[in-house]
């Protein structure tokens, strides 16, 4: 099953108007990620990682070009089954945790599984065994406050793959955090990639990321400039 | 049941923030409901006042009575009817004589009304009893106003001239007997009152009125010859439109107060709302529709109005009915608004006005929850996820 093709990007591209100027941030990008894979999009910053994760992850359309998700065409999705697509199928990971502030550590984990309509006996079991997972079953009650950095993006990675996706995005997952919990956080997220089948995209310059990729997808100027396995 | 349980979540892991904001709305309920209750207090006291001290049940006056028209006063008296003669024998009505005289009250003289009125009636609410405990030869009740326009005080003497019934001039001194606090301005300014018998004597117009009062709740005995019947409903209409345009008054101030009050809310829920927009972001990214993050935010800022109005409540309602109960003291200087308002005033709370004020609340409270909410979920998840405002 591993190559069965999750993401499928053809002559992608994106342009943001800036004033009287166009500044295209991908520019013709043709890619595909199958399951289970273990990827980086990387490249400096302005290399259009991130819109690339974006589009990916039906948070943002293309200018041109198709992306199939799991064989769904995002940019043809209404907001309403582009939501439906995040909820179920796609989990994501961002620099900033993007905890939900006024949540415990379990409610934040939860919530996919609210949105799904989960029932509440396995909703409690599927978050107790996520958190678990990343080490946090003891800090299930307390705030996103009370928590580290690090500890803040494991329950960020809790609510990614709680209701277990088929592909987790991950924007630079480690930026805000220090060398430690950075190696931590990938060793989890390696072990999530093994246990869930679950193919994980990180957008990326951090080298403490890079080293932990199967696949390498270096991005400069908007173009794919390298695609290597590693 | 979704969107109900996350709110509700929302609300309670706010804690103190949840509890500040409603605390600070249920200010605008509790003010709104308050200061609209003074001034239908004042509107209230100003008729039951006048009703109690002035027209009674309503009134019969003599054809040529016509209080705007001084002019018709010299006239405006006859006998008591035979009609209502046994209601005054009852005690259920009271007969007045009105006339005009000039009271020269330390060297000065100042045109006035007086009035003849029985020291034992009970049909008004004015402390003419005191008028048959006067030492003097001809006792004289003044009120607060004009005592203090005049300078007079209980004890003093003072000249009053008029004419009798041929046009005669004639003057007797009269003794203050008493000054009274009356809220209402008509029984006090340039009046004052000397007992019923006397007035005819002084004035050679035995048994006779200018008007007759009826005591409140007493029925008119129909059409009098030579008198007109004036329903309390007639009598009142003054105030009651003195009351209207005050109202527009009132109007226009609880609109400026509920303005406010939408300014304050607008404020904290807008506000709120776009501190939060990374969160809707966030929201957003996690599968939330836009339809949901709408519902969620309105209905988070509806429970934060109905959480508002349930602290209103807790403490509002002892607090207005404890000002209901004692009344609120008015400054000194009142008593020239044009109204007979007290010294205390007795707010009134309508149904209409609570309930109005709470949905009217509520529904801003609701309307400026939802309005910030759809515009930032217009927003490209990545754009609200950026914090990026409009």
């Amino acid at each position: 099953m591993a190559d069965t093709i999750y993401v499928n990007a053809a002559r992608l591209e994106k342009t943001y108007r800036l004033g009287a100027s166009t500044l295209t941030a991908l520019d013709h990008v043709d890619l595909t990620i199958a399951k289970a894979e273990f990827t980086g999009i990387v490249g400096p910053s302005g290399s259009g990682k991130t819109t690339l994760l974006n589009i990916i992850g039906s948070l943002d359309a293309p200018t041109s070009g198709s992306v199939e998700v799991l064989g769904v065409d995002v940019g043809g999705l209404s907001h309403k089954e582009a939501a439906r697509l995040r909820n179920r199928h796609i989990g994501f990971i961002f620099q900033t945790f993007n905890l939900l502030p006024v949540y415990t550590v379990y409610e934040n984990v939860e919530f996919p599984l609210l949105l799904q309509g989960v029932d509440a006996p396995r909703r409690r079991k599927l978050v107790m065994d996520t958190l678990d997972w990343v080490g946090l079953a003891d800090r299930a009650a307390s705030k996103p406050a009370e928590l580290s950095g690090g500890q803040s993006q494991r329950v960020a990675i809790a609510r990614a793959v709680v209701k277990q996706p088929e592909i987790v995005l991950a924007d630079e997952p480690t930026a805000n955090l220090d060398a430690d919990n950075s190696h931590h956080i990938m060793r989890t997220m390696v072990q999530l990639n093994q246990n869930l089948d679950a193919t994980f995209v990180f957008a990326t310059h951090d080298e403490k990321v890079i080293a932990y990729l199967k696949r390498k997808i270096t991005l400069v100027d908007g173009r794919i400039a390298q695609d290597e396995r590693v | 049941m979704l969107i109900p349980t996350l709110a509700r979540r929302n609300l309670l892991g706010a804690g103190l923030r949840t509890w500040l904001n409603a605390l600070a709305l249920s200010f605008s309920f509790v003010v709104i409901i308050l200061l609209q209750g003074i001034y239908n207090g004042i509107n209230d006291q100003a008729e039951q006042a006048s009703v109690a001290a002035l027209y009674g049940g309503g009134q019969y006056w003599h054809a040529r009575y016509d209080p705007y028209d001084p002019l018709t006063l010299p006239d405006a008296h006859g006998p008591v009817p035979a009609a209502l003669d046994s209601l005054v024998a009852s005690g259920r009505a009271t007969p007045i004589l009105v006339r005009q005289a000039t009271l020269y009250p330390n060297g000065r003289f100042r045109s006035i009304l007086l009035r003849g009125i029985a020291p034992g009636q009970k049909t008004l609410s004015i402390p003419t009893a005191l008028l048959a405990q006067g030492t003097g030869d001809l006792p004289a009740l003044i009120g607060a106003r004009m005592a203090k326009s005049t300078g007079l005080k209980p004890g003093d003497a003072v000249t009053v001239q008029w004419r009798d019934v041929h046009g005669t001039f004639d003057a007797a001194d009269a003794t203050i007997v008493q000054v009274m606090r009356t809220t209402v301005p008509e029984i006090d300014n340039e009046q004052v009152w000397i007992p019923l018998e006397r007035l005819r004597r002084l004035t050679d117009m035995p048994d006779e009125a200018t008007l007759v009062v009826l005591a409140p709740g007493t029925a008119p005995v129909g059409a009098v010859p030579g008198w007109t019947f004036r329903s309390v409903e007639y009598l009142l209409r003054d105030i009651r439109s003195l009351v209207r345009t005050k109202s527009i008054g009132a109007s226009i101030l609880y609109a400026f107060l509920l303005f406010l009050a939408m300014l304050a809310i607008f404020d904290t829920q807008v506000l709120a709302i776009f501190r939060r927009r990374r969160e809707i972001g966030t929201l957003m990214a996690l599968g939330m529709t836009r339809t949901r993050v709408i519902g969620l935010f309105t209905l988070e800022g509806a429970l934060h109005g109905m959480l508002a109005a349930l602290l209103a409540a807790a403490y509002g309602i002892p607090l207005l009915a404890w000002l209901a109960a004692t009344g609120y003291a008015l400054p000194q200087g009142v008593d020239t608004f044009g109204l007979a308002i007290g010294n205390r005033i007795f707010p009134v709370y309508s149904v209409l006005l609570v309930a109005g004020t709470t949905l009217l609340v509520l529904l801003v409270t609701t309307v400026v929850s939802f309005l910030p909410t759809r515009r930032i979920a217009r927003l490209k998840p990545t754009d609200a996820l950026r914090g990026k405002a409009t």
